[in-house]
């Protein structure tokens, strides 16, 4: 199975709407949400059957037992995330600072910090003749990563073997979640919003990819409204050698068919055109990595 | 005076609002908490840079003292060590630089040397001193710097601060000692959807909140149809204009070149101090 990702460094350039639309397209089988933090994925899918859902658990975090306590402080001066509290003479740990590294439990001298299981997250699979892995994070957690990991062993551990594509929506930004989502795909897809910001942030992006030796590809999106912009990332993806797969333009029919739950295979128009162009194209590149590789 | 800016959705307009407000407020401080991409600087270009490189703490071994007792490999609870040939080894990346390791060896044999993840860059624009939280690529966690971005000598100053998307750790640090935060969210079920999550931090957080909804086309939307449903305190709509999308591609600040715009963050400023100062 050879796994997608669409990623775009800066958040809101269209991840996700890209990502259904190749859904949508390629009537894909199997398909992720690694966008942990903020996932909408779910929402463009259209009917899904019940989904099977688990706790995902983080971190273990402390627990005070007060009748033990002496409050002599100790844990609160060796904690290096500023999650003991000190209120009223009493001691408490800040659950959502906690790290769970139990380095308290070792300096209390009255042994009342214990470590206990934490739900980090729910991790959601629909599964008909479709396979749809996705998350969420609980609020304040710091187990991104190991969320996105889950969901991509949680998509290829429920899809059939010759299964051929499928495809993943990222997260923005270039730490913990995104270096999770790269980790084992096969092929990267950047969606670069056309102004300083998106294009100061794909180079950031790509800075990260490069460390995992994929060879990625672009587009931009909204290109009609900032040409300028749009001209130079075309032009730095020539001088770099990346494949640059080509622009979508602005087209309102976008927010009104995520407003109606529609993805945008579903809904004619400029933007729909120039993403089967894309895919086009972008299957083609695929395609030719596959022969290089053999 | 700290207001946090947040979104849950990326590309809602974090940035944007941030950015504004600060040029709104005129003396101010602008913090850009989004090491991951930070974007501020784009538009406030500052001049007179200067850079403070910002490490984390990480475990180094003297195997001349070190007995193999395996004592800091079972305590980590990262999986950061593992035990080679009874000494142990750090894989740095997962590393949470807790101090657990050092703690717990019985013969001292452990200690710590300073790992650089970032910097923060510091320079002025107007009378708006710009600071900008800078993530290496590669380095997976950003806490530890937007920790280093959010703690300010000066607390009686109007800073605004630029947070991450999402609502995970890093918008927690961000926002932990914020007097008011601003919402920005744009009017789609994504929106939505992510505007769900943030409010729900920010009210767990106990703070006072306001709403701006981004790139508005019509009033009718799921975005502003809630808010009516839920009566929360709307700061502002912010017309979706191609003018604006171009300007702020070029990186240019909107309300000093849009009098609408302008006058949308006037009154949004006014009203941000005035919750915060009764």
């Amino acid at each position: 199975m050879r796994q997608i990702l669409v990623l775009s460094g800066k958040g809101g350039t269209g991840k996700t709407t890209l990502a259904s639309a190749l859904i949508g397209i390629h009537q894909a089988k199997a398909f992720a949400d690694c966008d942990v933090d903020a996932p909408n994925l779910h929402l463009t899918v259209g009917k899904m059957p019940e989904p099977i859902e688990h706790d995902f658990m983080g971190d273990q975090k402390a627990v005070i037992d007060q009748d033990k306590c002496s409050a002599c402080g100790y844990c609160k001066t060796d904690c290096r995330f500023d999650a003991v509290d000190f209120d009223n003479g009493v001691y408490t740990i800040n659950t959502i600072a906690c790290e769970g590294c139990a380095v308290c439990t070792i300096r209390c001298p009255q042994e009342a910090i214990t470590m206990v299981d934490d739900v980090a997250g729910v991790l959601t699979l629909y599964k008909n003749t479709h396979t749809f892995s996705t998350a969420k994070l609980k609020m304040g957690r710091g187990n991104s990563g190991k969320l996105v990991t889950a969901v991509k062993q949680q998509l290829v551990m429920n899809t059939d073997l010759n299964i051929e594509l499928a495809f993943i929506d990222g997260s923005p930004g270039i730490g913990c979640p995104v270096i999770a989502s790269v980790t084992g795909v096969d092929d990267v897809l950047m969606v670069v919003e056309p102004s300083l910001s998106g294009f100061s942030d794909f180079k950031r992006l790509m800075e990260t990819i490069y460390q995992f030796r994929i060879h990625p590809m672009v587009c931009v999106n909204k290109y009609n409204i900032a040409q300028a912009q749009a001209d130079m990332i075309e032009q730095y993806c020539a001088d770099h050698a990346i494949d640059f797969l080509g622009k979508i333009p602005y087209d309102t029919m976008v927010s009104k068919a995520i407003n109606e739950g529609k993805n945008l295979s579903e809904v004619d128009g400029p933007a729909h055109q120039a993403i089967l162009t894309i895919d086009q194209k972008m299957m083609a590149c695929i395609k030719e990595q596959n022969q290089t590789r053999k | 005076m700290k207001i946090a800016v947040l979104s849950g959705k990326g590309g809602t307009g974090k940035t944007f609002v941030s950015v504004n407000l600060a040029v709104t407020a005129k003396k101010s401080m602008y913090i850009d908490c989004d090491v991951e991409e930070p974007n501020g600087h784009v538009f406030l270009r500052p001049q007179n840079i200067s850079e403070e490189m910002i490490s984390v703490k990480k475990p180094v071994f003297d195997y001349e003292k070190c007995i193999g007792c395996r004592k800091c490999v079972d305590f980590c609870r990262y999986g950061a060590l593992v035990f080679v040939k009874n000494k142990p080894k750090l894989f740095p990346d997962i590393c949470h630089s807790c101090g657990g390791c050092e703690l717990i060896c019985p013969v001292k044999a452990v200690s710590e040397k300073d790992e650089r993840i970032g910097m923060i860059q510091r320079g002025e624009y107007k009378k708006v001193s710009v600071k900008t939280g800078i993530l290496d690529p590669g380095v997976p966690s950003g806490v530890p710097l937007i920790h280093a971005c959010v703690r300010e000598e000066d607390q009686d100053q109007i800073m605004v601060i630029d947070c991450p998307p999402g609502s995970a750790c890093t918008v927690i640090e961000s926002i932990e000692d914020a007097d008011f935060c601003v919402i920005a969210t744009e009017p789609t079920i994504f929106g939505l959807h992510n505007f769900k999550m943030v409010q729900e931090l920010v009210m767990i957080l106990g703070k006072p909140y306001g709403v701006v909804i981004n790139k508005l086309e019509s009033f009718k939307n799921p975005m502003d149809q809630y808010c009516i449903e839920k009566h929360l305190p709307l700061l502002a709509h912010i017309p979706f204009k191609e003018e604006l999308f171009q300007s702020n591609a070029e990186g240019l600040i909107a309300c000093e070149i849009d009098d609408e715009i302008a006058g949308i963050f006037e009154k949004m400023f006014a009203r941000i101090k005035n919750e915060v100062t009764t």
